[in-house]
C-alpha cells in the first residue's frame, strides 16, 4: 500500500507542477489544485499510514496518529479558499486583459504588450 | 491583563477587522476612526512587549492552556517583540497616509488592512511550525486583496504572478512542515530543536532535506535572488501604503529563517547545526548584485524603491549568512532602519506622483511641483538615509555590518555592499535631480493633505531618531542576537516551566 500511494502522490505532484508551468491561467488553476491534492496527500501519511487502526487515541489498541488528520483539514480549508481566490482571479485577470496568458500577452510570438 | 499581553497583538487586529467588515461601502469617518485606533493602540502594546522582553526572560502564552509541546503556544522574546513593535509604528504611518483617500478607491481597506497585522503578528509570535504556515497564509490573504486594492491592469496582473508563486510557495511550506514532523513527531519548534539533538543518524538526511526547501519558502518570501522576480513588480503596482506595509513583508521571511535556524538548527543539532548558512551566505551576495543592477536600470521612482527593498533584504541575509552575534545585531538594527525607510519612500514616491499629473512617479521632465521644497528636503532625507551615506541611520547600519564580517568574509562582503551602495547613490540622484530640477510648465498638482505628509515625516523621521537612539538600540538587537545565539534558553523556557495560565 505504502508504494501505491507514494506512487499517487508523486504523480499528482508531477502533473500540478507540470500545469503549474503552462501559461494560460486555466491550467495553472488545475496545476494548483493538483499539487494542493497531493500536498494534503502527503500531509496525511506523514503520520505513518496505519490500516484497521482507530482514528483517536483509543486505550492499546493501535490507533492513527490524529496530528496529520487536523493538520490535512486545515491544508484543505486553506487550499480551498484560495482556489476560489485564484478562479476568481484569474476571471478577473482575462476580463482586464482581454486574454487569459499569465503575463497579458495577446500572442505567443514571444513580445510583450502594454 | 499582563498575562495576557502577548495574545494582544493578534487578537486586537482580529476583532477591530471583523468590526470594520461590518460594513463594505459608506461610514468612512468611524472606519479610519477604527482602522487608526486599532493601529495605535498595537503600538502601545508593542512598547509594553519590548519592556516586557527586554528583561532578557522568554515567557510564552498557551491558548486554551494546553502545555507545550502538545498546545500552541506564542512565544515572546526579544526578537519577536522588537519586530511586533517594528510592525506597528509602521503600519501607522501606512494607515494615516491612507486615510487621505486612498482607503476609499476599493472596499473595505482598514479591514484588511488589519488582517494583514494580525498575519504579521501572528506570524513573528508564534512558537509552532504549522502555525507559523497559518499565519503566512493569513498575512498572504489580505495581501493579495490589499495588492488588488483599486484595480487596475498592472495590479492584477502583478497579482498574478503574485498569488501563483505564493500558492506554489505554501504547497511547498506544507511539504516541509509534514517532513519534518515525519521525521521528529513534533511541529513545536522549541520541542523539534530537542529532538533533533537525539535524532537517530538515518533521519538526518530527511530533516536537512524538509529544512532547506523550508529555506527555499522563506526564500521566496523574503526574496532572495532566484525567487525574487514577482517583487519589483508587484511592491511597485501596489497602492502606496499598502507597498509601504509590504516592507516589513519581506522581513517575515528573513525573520522566519532567523528564527527556525537559529531555534531548531542551533548548536544543540550537532552535524545539522547551520546547514543553512553557507546557502544563504553567497545567495545574499548575488542577490546584493541583482538588486544593485536593478537599481541602476529602474526608470520609475516606485520601481526604484522597490529595487532598494531588494537591496535590503540582500544585506540583511548576508547579516544572517555570517551568523555571529555581532552579525545579528548589526542586522537587526539595519532591519529597523530599513523597513521604516523604504515603507516611507514608498509614500513619499506616491506625494510626488501626485504633483507630476501624467508623468506620475517616471523619471521623466513633468510638471514642476508644488511644495516642492518640503518634498525635495524629504527625498533628499531619505535618499541618503537609505543610501547609507552619513549622518543618518544607513551608514550606522552599514557600519556595523562591515565591521561584524570576519576577516575570511571581508574580501566578499564589504566590495559587495558599497558597491550596491554606490549604484544606489547614483541612482536616486539621477532620479531626484530628475524629479525635482527638470521641470517645465505650470504646476498643477492637488494640494497635499496633512495625513499625507504625517504618514511620510513620521516614517522617514526614525531614520534621524535611530541615530540618536543608536545606543540604547544597537544595545537592545546586541541582546537579542546573543539571546538567539543560545537556543536553550528558548527550550528550556517552553520545555520545562508551567507559563501564563490565561
Amino acid at each position: 500500500m505504502e508504494s501505491l500511494y507514494a506512487i499517487t502522490t508523486g504523480l499528482l505532484s508531477a502533473c500540478g507542477l507540470y500545469l503549474t508551468l503552462r501559461g494560460r491561467t486555466f491550467p495553472v488553476v488545475v496545476g494548483l489544485t493538483l499539487l494542493s491534492y497531493a500536498v494534503n496527500l502527503f500531509l496525511f501519511s506523514m503520520g505513518g499510514l496505519t490500516t484497521d487502526g482507530a482514528a483517536i487515541v483509543n486505550g492499546p489498541t493501535a490507533y492513527a496518529d490524529p496530528l496529520p488528520q487536523a493538520l490535512v483539514l486545515t491544508a484543505i480549508v486553506i487550499g480551498f479558499a484560495m482556489t476560489a481566490f485564484v478562479v476568481i482571479l484569474a476571471m478577473r485577470a482575462r476580463g482586464e486583459m482581454g486574454n487569459d496568458h499569465v503575463d497579458g500577452r495577446k500572442h505567443d510570438d514571444g513580445e510583450e504588450r502594454r | 491583563m499582563m498575562g495576557h499581553l502577548i495574545v494582544l497583538p493578534v487578537v486586537l487586529p482580529l476583532v477591530a477587522g471583523i468590526v470594520l467588515l461590518y460594513d463594505r461601502h459608506g461610514r468612512t469617518r468611524s472606519k479610519r476612526l477604527i482602522g487608526v485606533g486599532a493601529t495605535a493602540l498595537l503600538v502601545i502594546v508593542g512598547i509594553a512587549l519590548v519592556a516586557r522582553a527586554s528583561t532578557g526572560e522568554v515567557s510564552f502564552y498557551a491558548l486554551g492552556d494546553w502545555q507545550p509541546p502538545f498546545g500552541i503556544v506564542l512565544v515572546l522574546d526579544r526578537l519577536s517583540a522588537l519586530m511586533v513593535l517594528l510592525t506597528a509604528l509602521l503600519a501607522l504611518g501606512a494607515v494615516v497616509f491612507a486615510c487621505a483617500g486612498d482607503d476609499e478607491q476599493g472596499s473595505n481597506f482598514h479591514g484588511l488592512f488589519q488582517w494583514q497585522l494580525l498575519g504579521i503578528n501572528g506570524a513573528f509570535l508564534t512558537g509552532d511550525l504549522f502555525n507559523l504556515f497559518v499565519f503566512f497564509e493569513v498575512l498572504l490573504l489580505a495581501s493579495y486583496a490589499l495588492l488588488m486594492h483599486g484595480g487596475g491592469k498592472a495590479r492584477i496582473q502583478a497579482g498574478v504572478h503574485y498569488v501563483v508563486l505564493n500558492l506554489a510557495g505554501s504547497s511547498l511550506f506544507l511539504i516541509a512542515v509534514g517532513v519534518l514532523y515525519g521525521a521528529t513527531g513534533t511541529l513545536n519548534m522549541a520541542d523539534m530543536a530537542a529532538r533533533l539533538a537525539e535524532l537517530p543518524a538515518e533521519r538526518a538526511g530527511l530533516v536537512s532535506a524538509g529544512a532547506l526547501m523550508l529555506l527555499v519558502v522563506f526564500g521566496l518570501k523574503a526574496a532572495i535572488l532566484p525567487l525574487y522576480f514577482w517583487l519589483p513588480r508587484a511592491y511597485s503596482a501596489a497602492p502606496a501604503p499598502v507597498a509601504a506595509l509590504f516592507a516589513i513583508m519581506t522581513k517575515v521571511g528573513i525573520y522566519a529563517i532567523l528564527r527556525v535556524y537559529s531555534l531548531i538548527f542551533g548548536e544543540q543539532a550537532g552535524t545539522l547545526a547551520g546547514l543553512e548558512q553557507s546557502w544563504v551566505w553567497w545567495l545574499s551576495l548575488a542577490t546584493l548584485v541583482a538588486a544593485g543592477i536593478g537599481v541602476l536600470a529602474a526608470r520609475d521612482l516606485r520601481l526604484l524603491v522597490a529595487y532598494l527593498v531588494l537591496v535590503s533584504v540582500g544585506t540583511l541575509l548576508a547579516g544572517i549568512g555570517m551568523g555571529s552575534p555581532a552579525a545579528v545585531s548589526a542586522l537587526l538594527y539595519y532591519l529597523i532602519h530599513t523597513t521604516l525607510v523604504t515603507g516611507g519612500l514608498f509614500l513619499l514616491a506616491e506625494l510626488i506622483g501626485l504633483q507630476r499629473g501624467k508623468a506620475g512617479t517616471r523619471l521623466v521632465m513633468g510638471r514642476p511641483l508644488q511644495k516642492g521644497g518640503w518634498l525635495a528636503g524629504l527625498f533628499l532625507l531619505g535618499a541618503v538615509s537609505v543610501a547609507g551615506m552619513p549622518p543618518l541611520s544607513g551608514a550606522l547600519g552599514k557600519a556595523l555590518m562591515l565591521e561584524a564580517a570576519e576577516a575570511g568574509q571581508r574580501p566578499w562582503l564589504w566590495p559587495m555592499l558599497l558597491g550596491t551602495s554606490l549604484c544606489a547613490l547614483i541612482a536616486l540622484s539621477r532620479a531626484g535631480s530628475t524629479l525635482f530640477w527638470r521641470s517645465q510648465g505650470e504646476a498643477a498638482g492637488q494640494p497635499l493633505s496633512r495625513r499625507r505628509w504625517f504618514g511620510v515625516a513620521w516614517l522617514l523621521g526614525a531614520s534621524p531618531l535611530l541615530v540618536i537612539l543608536a545606543g540604547p538600540v544597537s544595545e537592545y538587537t546586541l541582546a537579542t542576537a546573543n539571546q538567539l545565539a543560545n537556543p536553550a534558553i528558548v527550550i528550556d523556557a517552553l520545555l520545562n516551566d508551567a507559563g501564563d495560565a490565561p
